[in-house]
């Protein structure tokens, strides 16, 4: 397009534009807007604005003064959605046990023409904690999801100290979660090296089938796969038939609803994106390294230590990252296969997102994975880096 | 000759119904520099591979220092091998890559570097000891390959046409660097190529192959000027064939009648019978452009074309002569074409062989 600078600048804007479009409306603006969720606080404020003008100069260690009761009260008879104050409600009793009831009788007084003053529709008006709590949710962002989403929060003089143990056990999910992600990464990694060996080392039709073996799973759904294992996995499934069959063992082996069942199934289901990457590495290392070596003096198990492995190792960490940062995001499997001591994080997240509506904790927990995987992209994209200068 | 290092006993090798070395028959000596020298294809590649140990004979021996190595793994066999591509390591530097034979072995650390650094030395890439291979130009890639292959003082040393990727002027420094080596270390080198100018240059002998089989072993002179079959004489360089029958002997050498009637006299080795078909080879270089009165082998012919090539004149002659191609110094006089000249050699020039 030489010669039309402009045009030829416009039309490939043109073309790509229907892309960006695509990405900015079906993931930047719902990813944005989840991680928005998880920092947003915004309840409270809206309900009570001119409480939070009131309050922005009160002490927290002193009583409530009159002002602040009375531009409540205004701000609560002004308010006419229902479903907003229930909400913030809600978040204002998760801050303060207390607040339900609290709010319901207050709402109710404040309806009749002559209500009495705060103080006088009920005494814990008068208590500080509660007034903390209000102050505490007027702030348009928090980060209590984030904070709890790893087992955090704030205590009443705002220092971030640890949940109580029976609080949350986002943390041990989350251990869990790249536990497990580990365990299917190194199974991953043990079956899919000398398997990417074995096809590189092969040509023509055999490559393509083996080929074919490991990319078929990832042609099929992935429903469909994680039921097929269930049915093998099963006390009276194919594996167990056959291990009773022979006489090894005579009772089944526990092979689902358990970790292993886990490990297995995702291992099988996450190996292609472990062998693609070995073996797309492994076929760019020129053929006569490994005779060279020999030549030198390197027997078999030397040579693969000092010359294969070395030169496949790019492979083997962007086969290892995919598998881990897609094996942390895993819910179908686990969710089917697993007990309840083997569900990830995602689980977790499914349960805020659709089961209890909390968005907040939905987005927050959402942000501590993404930022996860972005930690370890980084660390892959600087190892890769290093090994670029090199060459 | 003086001790026997290698010996290639019947060896035969086939991939299928294809048999690339065939009964292949070759000793060489300790100390000696043989290049085994053909077309691709012809089995030279196979015959190296085998002798490194990366391939297996399907039939015959091969022996080195007197003991069977066709069991034993490349890693045991204590050869250096120079690959055409250099096949250093990517990941290691330099003097790594050096050291690398070295650590294989056991040797201490201290020994290491000060072998490593005589190594580097040899090959003048002393300050490039930290570099990576993919820094080097090709030429310094190849020199490291080298210092790679002789660090630990291998029996043998294979180089698989080790200059192919390197440039003309490239290739000859290299050559003489090469020979000058193994002058010096007394080094016993097999060496793959299909280029006949480096294997005259660097040889002490040159095995001529076609089709597997070894047509002629020999050393450069006896390769370039008696060579023994047609294959020989038109692979290592430029020459005239001249088709012809036995007429007897004379004193200067074996009288030979050609097809259009006209006789001359040549060189021959063998014992020849009068009417036996054969072939004269004359080099272009030894054909002169003087008449000498009442010589013999003289051909009048007018010049069918002239090219000028840097350091000769190369010269066609029309079919009278034969089609003679001949190469004169270029300070000669110009021959334009379709100049009357004679074509004259001396019997000693000319070489029959059994067609």
């Amino acid at each position: 397009m030489s010669g039309t600078g402009g045009k030829g600048h416009l039309s490939a804007i043109a073309l790509v534009a229907p892309l960006f479009l695509f990405i900015a409306v079906f993931f930047l603006w719902p990813l944005g807007t989840m991680m928005s969720q998880a920092v947003s606080d915004t309840a409270v404020l809206r309900i009570l604005p001119q409480t939070a003008k009131v309050a922005a100069n009160w002490d927290p260690e002193t009583p409530p003064t009159a002002e602040m009761k009375e531009a409540l009260a205004a701000d609560l008879r002004a308010a006419d959605d229902r479903q907003a104050v229930g909400d913030m409600t809600r978040r204002l009793n998760s801050a303060q046990p207390g607040f339900r009831t609290l709010m319901s009788r207050t709402t109710r007084a404040l309806r009749k023409d002559d209500a009495p003053p705060l103080s006088e529709i009920d005494e814990r008006w008068d208590d500080p904690r509660f007034w903390q709590a209000i102050t505490g949710a007027l702030s348009p962002t928090t980060d209590r999801y984030l904070l709890a989403a790893v087992d955090l929060e704030r205590d009443v003089s705002g220092n971030i100290v640890a949940m109580p143990e029976e609080a949350s056990a986002n943390r041990d999910i989350m251990i869990r979660t790249f536990w497990i992600g580990a365990l299917v990464t190194l199974a991953c990694l043990a079956i899919g090296f000398p398997y990417a060996m074995l096809i590189a080392s092969t040509e023509g039709w055999k490559r393509q089938l083996l080929l074919g073996a490991v990319l078929l799973p990832l042609w099929t759904s992935l429903l469909v796969r994680t039921a097929a294992w269930f049915i093998i996995l099963q006390d009276n499934g194919l594996i167990n038939a056959v291990i009773t069959g022979l006489g090894i063992s005579s009772e089944p082996l526990a092979l689902i609803f358990n970790r292993t069942g886990v490990v297995i199934a995702m291992t099988h289901v996450l190996l292609p994106l472990m062998v693609l990457p070995i073996y797309s590495v492994l076929i760019s290392i020129p053929g006569n390294l490994m005779p060279a070596a020999a030549s030198l003096g390197a027997n078999p198990l030397r040579a693969f230590v000092r010359v294969l492995l070395p030169l496949s190792l790019r492979g083997v960490a962007s086969g290892s990252l995919l598998v881990f940062m897609t094996a942390i995001g895993y819910y179908i499997t686990p969710a089917l296969i697993g007990g309840a001591g083997d569900q990830m994080i995602s689980s977790v997240i499914a349960f805020y997102a659709t089961g209890s509506a909390n968005w907040g904790m939905a987005g927050a927990l959402g942000i501590v994975l993404l930022v996860v995987t972005l930690l370890l992209y980084a660390v892959y994209g600087r190892l890769s880096a290093a090994e670029e200068r090199r060459n | 000759m003086s001790e026997l290092r290698i010996r290639f006993d019947h060896v035969t090798k086939c991939f299928g119904s294809l048999c690339v070395v065939d009964d292949l028959e070759l000793d060489i000596a300790k100390g000696e520099f043989v290049s085994l020298l053909g077309p691709s294809g012809s089995g030279k590649t196979t015959l190296l591979m085998m002798l490194a140990g990366f391939e297996r004979p399907t039939k015959g021996r091969i022996l080195v220092d007197g003991a069977v190595v066709d069991t034993t793994p490349t890693y045991k066999r204590d050869m250096g091998v120079v690959f055409q591509n250099y096949a250093l390591f990517p990941h290691m530097s330099v003097g790594d890559n050096i050291a690398f034979p070295l650590q294989m072995r056991g040797v201490g650390k201290a020994e290491i570097a000060e072998r490593v650094a005589r190594a580097l030395d040899m090959v003048q890439l002393s300050a490039l000891s930290d570099r990576w291979p993919a820094q080097l130009s090709g030429g310094q890639q190849q020199r490291v390959a080298l210092a790679r292959a002789l660090v630990f003082e291998p029996r043998v040393v294979l180089m698989d046409e080790p200059l192919g990727a390197l440039d003309k002027n490239l290739r000859e420094q290299m050559q003489l660097d090469i020979r000058a080596l193994h002058n010096r270390l007394g080094l016993t080198i097999v060496f793959v190529t299909h280029d006949q100018s480096e294997a005259l240059t660097m040889s002490d002998r040159i095995a001529v192959f076609n089709k597997g089989k070894i047509e002629q072993i020999g050393t450069p002179r006896e390769i370039y000027d008696h060579p023994q079959t047609r294959f020989v004489a038109n692979f290592i360089g430029e020459t005239n064939l001249l088709e012809g029958t036995v007429a007897g002997r004379s004193a200067d050498g074996l009288r030979v009648r050609l097809s259009n009637g006209a006789e001359l006299t040549a060189s021959a080795s063998d014992n020849y019978t009068p009417g036996e078909n054969v072939l004269v080879s004359i080099r272009p270089e030894r054909i002169r452009l003087d008449a000498l009165h009442g010589g013999d082998n003289q051909f009048a012919a007018k010049v069918a074309d002239s090219v000028y090539q840097g350091n000769h004149l190369r010269i066609q002659l029309d079919e009278q002569a034969h089609d003679f191609v001949i190469h004169l110094d270029r300070k000669a006089e110009q021959h334009a074409p379709g100049a009357d000249v004679t074509a004259r050699f001396q019997p000693d020039d000319c070489w029959v062989i059994r067609s």
